[in-house]
């Protein structure tokens, strides 16, 4: 039986990391340092800060940028009109932003792919009810209902988390039930079945490991989605109170003063964008990176 | 000899139309029984009835599949399932597709082991090795750590067959295992097929419409049209004697190595018009037949 040996090296790719990592390109390195450059920020943000955000020096209120003629080089980005440092705020806020982003976005997770798990495998009248559900929730503006939800809830971080959860494990629960119905009709599902796998069985090991790449991409998605949400509650003032840094609070002060003092309005707005870029483009090359050559 | 299969007079219908009309059928212990017949002659939904996996709308409106003298089709969910990968075993039609893409090699035959045979990892991850090196796969130890992509077709067919004999099961049923592979590779496949079988000692329910293929390696042959059996018997006899017109024009389409190719004919429409009308007669009379 020497005619059956396969002839020639079974090679190995050397490096399946390396290759990912190529496939990320540009987009992962920067969105990844973007990412990581924030969470380092909020993780070290009393190490970083110059001042505390909270403290005060009416004395010193609207000081411009360090850089520019009349600021002062204890605020190298200059005070609002309570004095505080602006640098110091923006560390502190995203703290808020990166604990919001975080806690909602894997919540919202967890939810929405068991519902759209449950719904994909299961089909008939589960896969109808919840589809329905999915339908319904999302004929609401989603931004309206957070804002509606965080005012009947109250005002706060928890209610915050809580909007964006209830909004938002509908893109979860609808691609995930997309992705396992497709996945379900391929061959080695039922390859899989055919081996004594039970139901549960073969969605944990079969179909769950395949809907991966999609699940990293949409939560560094909903990631920057949660970001901008918990800004606009801020904007509108129902979410975390003044005393404690937001970005979406630090617009909202800016606004007033913004013909007199514009870098305070500016400076989180770009915070913002950049942090959302970041995720986006994470989540991008994360998408690239992680789908494989290896579906077909 | 005892009997590993028997198909009792199974009807399937998915909605209003009948797909098998009373097939009957019978392996017994070791030997390869080839299925064939032409696309849509409902060789495939005979596997997918005694693997659960009929189409949602399909229903089995009469008949019994026994495996080992146990009715399958009786039987609760859990115990079908203990059966299945364990006893009965599928190499599929795809190699391409039957293997999940994200997971390694070796964890999916590690699967089926730990599942029925309750091997621990280390046991499992030689056996596995073990089997891949039994379908002639140099280095099985490394071919474990790829994922499925890094293979070619021949490979990953290896890799299924030595998935579906992993438990010695007393049945593999290869649904046109040869298929989608190249004409080269389909030899090499076969042998090992065989060879796996002699080893392993299961009976082997061959489905293919290639009669190539079943003179090779079948012992005995059942020839599906329509849904219904029309011929059925030892390869040997079928071949040289058919009975049925319908078996005699198959063979008559097949290119043979003792026959000149310009003589080959096309099976003629007219027959399978005739054999088409006769199903759908049957069709009525047993509509009309109260239940």
């Amino acid at each position: 039986m020497a005619d059956l040996v396969l002839s020639g090296p079974i090679t190995a790719t050397p490096s399946r990391w390396r290759s990912a990592l190529a496939r990320g390109g540009a987009r992962l390195w920067i969105g990844g340092g973007l990412v990581a450059l924030l969470l380092l920020i909020a993780l070290f943000a009393p190490v970083i800060a110059p001042h505390d955000p909270a403290e005060q020096d009416l004395m010193s209120a609207q000081l411009p940028p360090a850089f520019i003629r009349g600021g002062e080089a204890a605020f190298p980005l200059g005070t609002d009109s309570l004095g505080r440092c602006v640098l110091s705020r923006l560390i502190y806020s995203a703290r808020t932003a990166v604990s919001v982003a975080l806690i909602a976005s894997l919540l919202a997770a967890v939810i929405g792919i068991a519902l759209g798990l449950i719904a994909g495998a299961f089909g008939g009248w589960i896969d109808q009810s919840v589809s329905r559900l999915i339908d319904v929730w999302m004929a609401f503006p989603p931004v309206l209902l957070s804002i509606v939800l965080a005012a009947v809830i109250g005002a706060g971080l928890t209610s915050v988390i809580a909007a964006i959860v209830v909004v938002d494990w509908t893109r979860f629960a609808r691609i995930t039930r997309a992705e396992t119905q497709a996945q379900l009709a391929r061959d080695y599902a039922a390859a899989a079945r055919v081996l004594g796998l039970t139901r549960a069985q073969a969605l944990r090991l079969e179909i769950l490991p395949n809907l991966v790449p999609l699940i990293v991409t949409l939560l560094a998605v909903e990631m920057g989605i949660a970001i901008l949400v918990e800004v606009i509650l801020s904007f509108v003032g129902i979410s975390v109170t003044g005393d404690t840094a937001s970005w979406g609070g630090m617009i909202t002060e800016g606004r007033q003063i913004v013909y007199q003092a514009p870098w305070i309005m500016a400076l989180p707005i770009a915070a913002v964008i950049i942090s959302v870029i970041g995720f986006n483009l994470f989540g991008d090359g994360l998408r690239a990176a992680l789908d494989p050559v290896q579906r077909r | 000899m005892s009997t590993v299969l028997d198909i009792d007079n199974l009807h399937v219908a998915i909605g209003t139309a009948n797909v098998l009309r009373g097939v009957s059928l019978r392996v017994e212990a070791g030997e390869v029984r080839g299925l064939v017949g032409e696309s849509g002659a409902g060789k495939s939904m005979v596997g997918r009835t005694i693997f659960g996996l009929l189409p949602a709308k399909a229903a089995i409106t009469a008949g019994r599949v026994s495996f080992e003298g146990r009715d399958l089709l009786a039987m609760p969910d859990k115990q079908r399932r203990e059966l299945l990968g364990r006893r009965i075993a599928l190499i599929p039609q795809d190699p391409m597709t039957s293997l999940n893409p994200v997971r390694r090699i070796g964890a999916q035959i590690c699967a089926v082991l730990q599942l029925h045979l309750k091997l621990s990892n280390r046991a499992a991850r030689d056996r596995a090795a073990e089997l891949l090196s039994e379908v002639a796969i140099r280095d099985p130890a490394g071919v474990l750590a790829l994922y499925p992509h890094e293979l070619s077709g021949g490979m990953r067919q290896r890799v299924l067959i030595a998935m579906a004999f992993a438990c010695d099961p007393s049945l593999v049923i290869a649904d046109e295992p040869t298929t989608a592979l190249d004409v080269t590779v389909q030899r090499q496949v076969l042998q090992l097929v065989e060879r796996m079988r002699q080893r392993h000692g299961a009976a082997i329910l061959f489905v293919t419409h290639d009669l190539g293929v079943v003179a090779k390696i079948c012992r005995s042959m059942t020839v599906l049209h329509a849904g219904r059996v029309l011929e059925d018997g030892l390869t040997l006899d079928v071949l040289v004697k058919p009975h049925h017109a319908y078996t005699r024009a198959l063979l008559a389409a097949t290119p043979r190595a003792d026959r000149p190719a310009d003589s080959l004919r096309p099976v003629p429409p007219a027959l399978i018009e005739s054999l088409w009308a006769e199903a759908h007669r049957l069709d009525q009379l047993a509509a009309r037949r109260p239940a």
